[in-house]
């Protein structure tokens, strides 16, 4: 039997579900000595913005159980250099490339898509409104339905390409951020981002990290993500990516078979960098035994509705 | 031999609290250089969840216990017991199976052949000077100040005596060697000699102070340095410190996994290395 693992997010074509979250993979040359990246979905990038980004202080990061915090801080090279710089590397690549983005203002929204949008090798954008670790950008437009429509209504204004919205958990209501995206003209929404968390150390009673509060990833969150793209599948008609806490091709399928179109892998490719290889050779494994010819039938096949 | 499986093939509490673990790995000796490290996978599964950073100690080779077969290559960390990760480290045997990545960032300059070399360690920290040594006694004469607490943080100094190496020790409570700190070693020594160069690993606060008396005496100083780290490969900006230059309105970090461990010490800015850039806790003296 000839198993197919093709789909296909906002026109863009994968020839499986399986692709980095963005910040976890950097800009794809880290990881090409221990992953053939001709073999995922797609790449996304490290989140990118209009001028080059310092990030937070250091301590960055710390372990929790099943999990770590982190507040790196968006540190990114900024959209010019990562089209001189990164950009020659990835267009060699033979797999879709999507460029993850934010802004601080508006109108840095929009001028970052207009930019990407120039680039004729970049299969689509991925526009985080999520990020918990900017004072200014990124949290008030992802978790107020009106400013998260602005926001992806700027983009959609300045750019063609296939525009991927990413949510961020850290919302009463995911499903209201969720529809005003796709009322704004996403194409697919990502979910989900990091959950605000905090560690400390007892004995000098501080913070972990020196940004006090980081984002959590890792398997320690994934019934969470799982269950809030069940409920995002529910409330819109667009595609949807399932993030959150997947290391093993099982994790993967709960997100497909809970609704979600593909994946993206995060903190488990710290853990360990042939995870997504052993995703996809794992889904296709899953197939094989169950007789599934066609992985799409999968998707939001979840019984006891 | 970036990510590999392989197995322990022994591991041993070598002083209290102090371990060697050494791992079968095929390529080892020609692709490690002195001053990388390796990410340790401690379990495959998912806790502790990270992989946990040590430097590379040495690499050789030693006989099969299979008759006829050719001799199975290795390379060897030694580790401090500080937590949940290596303390299950320490209950590792022979024969069972771990999974590393290495070897991973940059290592040591070796420097000008001939001049004097003068190697500082501190507890744990004297793990990457070994190779280092091993390359260097080549064509210069070296020198090992090792500082440590008690006699208990003195690791491995007959093997560097091995090797030719002149080692002086000094510990805070004077259980062994000289006592007092070995950065005022090192104030005497650089007093003696005209032309030397300094490499050193240990805690933050050593580091600083070795900084200093090296840019008083104005000889060359590298230094190994210790960061949390995700990755180990430069992609989660997790393990940073703050490049020479460095203000908020113009930031520059620097990736110790990456561009480091080991730097050269002017492109630090060691005015705001914070203590907590370089995480400490497992080479605290
Ligand atoms: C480049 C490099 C080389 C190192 N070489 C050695 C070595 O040769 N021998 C040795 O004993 N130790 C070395 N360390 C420190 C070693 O990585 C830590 O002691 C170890 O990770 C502690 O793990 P744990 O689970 O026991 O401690 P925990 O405190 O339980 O660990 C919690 C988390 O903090 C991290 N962490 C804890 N201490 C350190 C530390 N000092 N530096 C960086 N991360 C830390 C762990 O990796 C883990 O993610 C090195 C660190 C780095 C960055
Ligand atoms: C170190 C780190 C950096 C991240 N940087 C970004 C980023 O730049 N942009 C973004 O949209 N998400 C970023 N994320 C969030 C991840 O893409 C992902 O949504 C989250 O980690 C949950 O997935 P995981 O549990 O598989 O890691 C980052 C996560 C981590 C751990
Ligand atoms: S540990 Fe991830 S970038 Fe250095």
């Amino acid at each position: 039997m000839k198993v197919s693992l093709a789909v296909e997010v906002a026109g863009i074509q994968m020839k499986n579900p399986v692709m980095p979250a963005s910040g976890t993979f950097g800009y794809g040359e880290e990881y090409a000595p221990y992953i053939d990246l001709n073999n995922l979905g797609a790449i996304v990038t490290k989140g990118l913005s209009l001028r080059p980004k310092a990030g937070n202080p250091t301590p960055r990061i710390t372990e929790t159980v099943s999990g770590m915090l982190n507040a790196i801080g968006l540190q990114n090279v900024g959209v010019d250099a990562f089209i001189e710089h990164k950009m020659p590397f990835l267009r060699e690549l033979n797999t879709p490339v999507i460029a993850n983005f934010f802004g601080n203002t508006l109108d840095e929204y929009g001028e970052v898509a207009r930019r990407l949008d120039a680039i004729p090798e970049l299969a689509g954008v991925e526009l985080n409104i999520s990020c918990p670790n900017v004072k200014q950008g990124g949290i008030v437009f992802g978790t107020d339905p009106k400013a998260a429509f602005d926001a992806v209504n700027v983009v959609r204004k300045n750019l063609r390409k296939p525009l991927i919205v990413k949510l961020t958990p850290n919302v009463t209501d995911i499903t209201e951020i969720a529809r005003a995206a796709e009322d704004a003209g996403a194409d697919a929404l990502s979910c989900i981002n990091t959950i605000t968390g905090m560690a400390i150390d007892v004995r000098t009673r501080r913070p972990k990290i020196a940004n006090r509060t980081g984002g959590l990833s890792g398997p320690a969150i994934r019934p969470v993500a799982v269950r809030m793209v069940h409920q995002v599948v529910q409330a819109v008609k667009i595609p949807v990516i399932g993030v959150g806490g997947i290391s093993t091709a099982e994790d993967a399928l709960e997100f497909l078979i809970a609704g979600a179109s593909a994946v993206q892998v995060g903190t488990a490719n710290f853990v360990d960098p042939d995870a997504m290889q052993k995703v996809i050779d794992g889904l296709e494994r899953f197939c094989l035994e169950e007789g599934i010819g066609d992985i799409r039938t999968l998707i939001g096949s979840l019984e006891g509705q | 031999m970036p990510n590999f499986k392989t197995r322990i093939l022994a591991n041993q509490e070598i002083a209290p609290g102090y371990w060697r673990m050494r791992i079968q790995a095929p390529g080892a000796v020609a692709a490690c250089r002195p001053g990388q490290f390796l990410m340790f996978r401690v379990q495959l599964s998912l806790l502790p969840l990270l992989r946990r950073p040590f430097g590379i100690f040495r690499t050789g080779f030693q006989p099969s216990d299979v008759d006829g077969l050719p001799p199975v290559e290795y390379l060897e960390i030694l580790y401090k017991v500080v937590g949940q990760g290596t303390a299950m480290m320490s209950e590792l045997h022979q024969g069972d199976r771990v999974e590393i990545l290495s070897p991973l960032g940059r290592g040591f300059d070796p420097g000008q052949p001939g001049r004097e070399k003068i190697l500082v360690g501190g507890g744990i920290g004297l793990v990457p000077l070994f190779m280092l040594a091993e390359q260097l006694v080549a064509d210069s004469k070296v020198r090992l100040l090792m500082g440590g607490r008690t006699r208990d943080d003195i690791i491995a100094i007959t093997e560097f005596e091995r090797l030719g190496v002149e080692t002086y020790t000094s510990t805070e409570d004077g259980s062994l060697g000289e006592q007092g700190l070995v950065t005022d070693v090192l104030e005497k020594k650089l007093d003696q000699v005209a032309d030397a160069e300094v490499f050193a690993c240990g805690p933050m606060p050593m580091l600083e102070a070795v900084h200093r008396i090296c840019s008083r005496h104005g000889v060359p100083l590298q230094v190994s340095l210790e960061a949390l780290m995700a990755c180990g490969v430069g992609a989660c900006l997790g393990c940073v410190v703050k490049g020479a230059g460095h203000s908020d309105e113009n930031p520059r970090y620097l990736c110790t996994c990456k561009e480091g461990p080991v730097f050269r010490s002017e492109q630090l800015d060691w005015s705001r290395l914070e203590k907590t850039d370089s995480f400490c806790e497992g080479c605290k003296q």
